[in-house]
């Protein structure tokens, strides 16, 4: 039998005819293989063991297999076949062609929308993990790969959690599963399958992208990694003074060392992103130094007394963050309709404790708009637009820094609207109903499109007017 | 092959019913029937009827504690509800079901698969598998990498390639079973479900795939306690089927 170490180009695995060898990391191998229609290329994962290897170290293995089998989108490689051979197990997936994250790593400092751009990218792949009920657990730039289209897709899910399967990833008593530089404080404490443990890493690789350094460094012992519980890291602007004080805050908001206080999902990090205009920049964002001895000391005092956390499933904490976008027309319809629109609001978020409302509102070009002085009356109307949507949401009466908004343009509103919500991943379409005038009836509503063809729940609300109550 | 594994039915034939019709549904080739085929319920004559045609089309059953109970014996080990059950359903056996009661295995082996009411390493005591050292003997003694028990009556999945860990499985989600790890499925109880869900429960495992399923089945509870009320049993017996505790 040969050495999988060695496989010689040729050998058919399963149908999968081998090409070369790629790599040989510490727990696979890796080859480039040929699909039985010649088709495609593929690639093949053996785990490397030799004679006498203890069953867990297939676990990696076992759970790359378990998770790639339930997961799909642009975002993961997919799973081709699995099977056993002659030289043990076997995975082939789908070869990722683009640029590894790494290589962007190793130029950082990156310029400031390229951080945002690749972030961006990256969040949102993350949220499509999390989204299937999945926690990478071992996020770093050469786990991220991003295609030609610009998107990002995440490899090696051999430290993975699946809410719904059980956890084969063996921990050593004294040492969490991971890579030590870009560990989450409660995966140190030994909690797997928080989503914000992703978040956490995400930061870790922003400010990696910003600075070209990494926050917590790559400390050896369990008690070097273990700083990061009660230590900050040094603000990203001390060591890049050019750095805009809004991507510091949601770098350090990603770092937070307690999961609550860090961005509750990935897509909220996506979304601050691509809309930087919009991130409410605290202290954090400002700040040059790091908190001092007090907090580290008030940190530790609080790690005696919390209680431990409770146990949800990923997308059971996804859950608990709805991105809500309110679709609002101030120039159209009754106060009662806009007024209806706000109630429909604050029944939707109640009681989730991590909600976030976009208030968008779409402006449609007109012949006024269509002259020479066209951009300068567009401009204006934008301003006054989006004015009003402040003025709307004030008698909501939410807290500021959990409010977005967002002036689109463009002639065909419901096609904006739905490809706003797709890129920012609304969960949840709140949006009036106009009246159902003869002309409306003949050219279809925003609504009814928005209802068939957004990725997301849709409500449409309607304000009834009193002499028609009871309909 | 698709294998149903229906535990802990303790003669309640609606639950049994809507379970064996759900594992029809699942497209279920075979039925392996854990243990406590009766006790508790009211049915435990038509319940053995339905189950011994089974076995005549090549159904697994081995034997569980109850079922023992229904034989003889003082039943010491049982609290009251469990003994007075035990005796009511005595009286109710004839011959015909008490020699196929008698003729049970503690435990069947088919392939790489083995079936046991309670715990493998002493089927004869009846322990309790509720703690992962416990199952960890339990998986130390099966003869092979995958193993069924009941006894317990809720669902589990406990797993060891080193150390025991436990899965609590999400009804409906199919589980990849690696040949890397040993398995020990509790499969939950059809009859007389107490994890606060009133819904019977079982396990489907097919076995090219390697995938285990674990469902719950909402049946007619209401009908199944209004019987044991009717035959005389202890009307605890029949609230906590409503409550499923």
């Amino acid at each position: 039998m040969e050495a999988l170490e060695h496989l010689k180009s040729g050998v058919e695995i399963g149908g999968y005819r081998v090409l070369e060898k790629l790599r040989e990391g510490g727990m696979a191998v890796l080859y480039r293989v040929a699909s039985p229609s010649g088709a495609e290329t593929c690639l093949l994962k053996i785990p490397k063991l030799g004679f006498g290897s203890h069953p867990a170290c297939y676990a990696g293995f076992d759970v790359e297999q378990m998770i790639l089998g339930r997961i799909t989108g642009p975002h993961v490689p997919r799973l081709f076949a699995k099977g056993e051979s002659e030289f043990g197990p076997y995975l082939v997936i789908e070869h990722i062609v683009g640029t590894p994250l790494a290589d962007y790593a190793g130029r950082a400092p990156l310029p400031v929308d390229e951080i945002a751009r690749l972030g961006a990218a990256l969040a949102s792949a993350i949220h499509a993990l999390h989204r299937q009920e999945v926690v990478h657990h071992d996020l770093k730039p050469s786990h991220v790969i991003l295609r030609p289209d610009g998107r990002a897709a995440l490899i090696d899910f051999g430290l993975a959690f699946h809410g719904h399967l059980p956890d084969l990833v063996e921990e050593e008593s004294d040492r969490p599963a991971g890579t030590p530089a870009y560990l989450s404080p409660e995966q140190l404490a030994g909690v797997r399958g928080d989503p914000r443990s992703d978040v956490f890493a995400l930061g870790v690789i922003l400010y990696l992208l910003a600075t070209g350094r990494l926050p917590f460094g790559e400390p050896a012992s369990l008690s070097g990694q273990c700083r990061r519980l009660y230590i900050d890291s040094a603000p990203p602007r001390r060591i890049r003074s050019d750095l805009p004080p809004w991507l510091q805050e949601i770098i350090l908001h990603c770092l937070e060392v307690r999961a609550e206080a860090r961005y509750a999902t990935a897509a909220q990090v996506a979304h601050d992103l691509t809309h930087p205009d919009q991130v409410m920049v605290t202290e954090r964002g400002n700040r040059l130094s790091r908190p001092g001895l007090m907090t580290a000391g008030r940190r530790w005092l609080a790690a005696l007394v919390e209680p431990p956390a409770v146990r949800k499933s990923p997308a059971a904490h996804l859950a608990l963050a709805p991105h809500v976008l309110v679709a609002v027309d101030p120039t159209y319809g009754s106060e009662a309709l806009l007024q209806t629109l706000r109630d429909a609001v604050a029944r939707i978020i109640a009681g989730e404790a991590h909600w976030r409302v976009s208030c968008v509102s779409v402006l449609e070009p007109s012949a006024l708009t269509e002259q020479e002085e066209g951009a300068e009356i567009m401009r204006s109307l934008h301003t006054q637009r989006l004015v009003e949507l402040h003025h709307w949401a004030q008698a909501l009466g939410l807290p500021q820094e959990r409010l977005r908004f967002h002036v689109l343009e463009g002639g065909d509103a419901a096609a904006q609207l739905i490809e706003y919500a797709r890129a920012s991943h609304v969960d949840h379409i709140i949006m009036g109903a106009r009246g159902s005038s003869g002309l409306r009836r003949f050219l279809g509503s925003v609504s009814s499109r928005l209802v068939a063809e957004a990725p997301c729940t849709v409500t449409v609300v309607r304000a009834v007017p009193v002499r028609d109550w009871p309909p | 092959m698709k294998i149903a594994v229906l535990s802990d039915i303790h003669g309640n034939l609606e639950a049994l019913r809507a379970c064996l019709a759900h594992a029809a549904r699942e497209g279920a080739d075979l039925h392996v029937f854990l243990g406590d085929l009766v006790g508790y319920g009211a049915d435990p004559v038509a319940c053995l009827g339905l189950l011994a045609d089974h076995a005549g089309r090549g159904a697994l059953l081995v034997r569980g504690n109850h079922d023992e109970a229904a034989l003889g014996g003082l039943c010491e080990n049982m609290n009251d509800d469990a003994r007075e059950a035990a005796y009511w359903t005595r009286s109710r056996l004839s011959t015909a079901e008490r020699d196929f009661l008698a003729a049970l295995p503690l435990t069947v082996r088919r392939d790489r698969l083995f079936f046991v009411h309670a715990g493998a390493d002493a089927p004869e005591k009846w322990n309790y598998i509720t703690s992962k050292v416990q199952a960890g003997r339990c998986m130390d003694a099966s003869p092979t990498a995958v193993t069924f028990a009941g006894h317990v009556h809720h669902q589990s999945l406990y797993f060891s390639a080193g150390s025991v860990r436990v899965f609590q499985p999400v009804p409906g989600v199919p589980i990849p079973l690696s040949p890397r790890q040993r398995w020990l499925a509790i499969a939950g109880s059809v009859g007389q479900p107490r994890d606060g869900n009133n819904a019977a429960a079982y396990a489907l495992y097919d076995e090219e795939e390697r995938m285990l399923t674990y469902f719950r089945v909402p049946y007619d509870h209401m009908t199944a306690a209004r019987k044991i009320i009717v035959a005389g049993l202890p009307a605890r017996l029949a609230w906590r089927l409503q409550r499923g505790k």
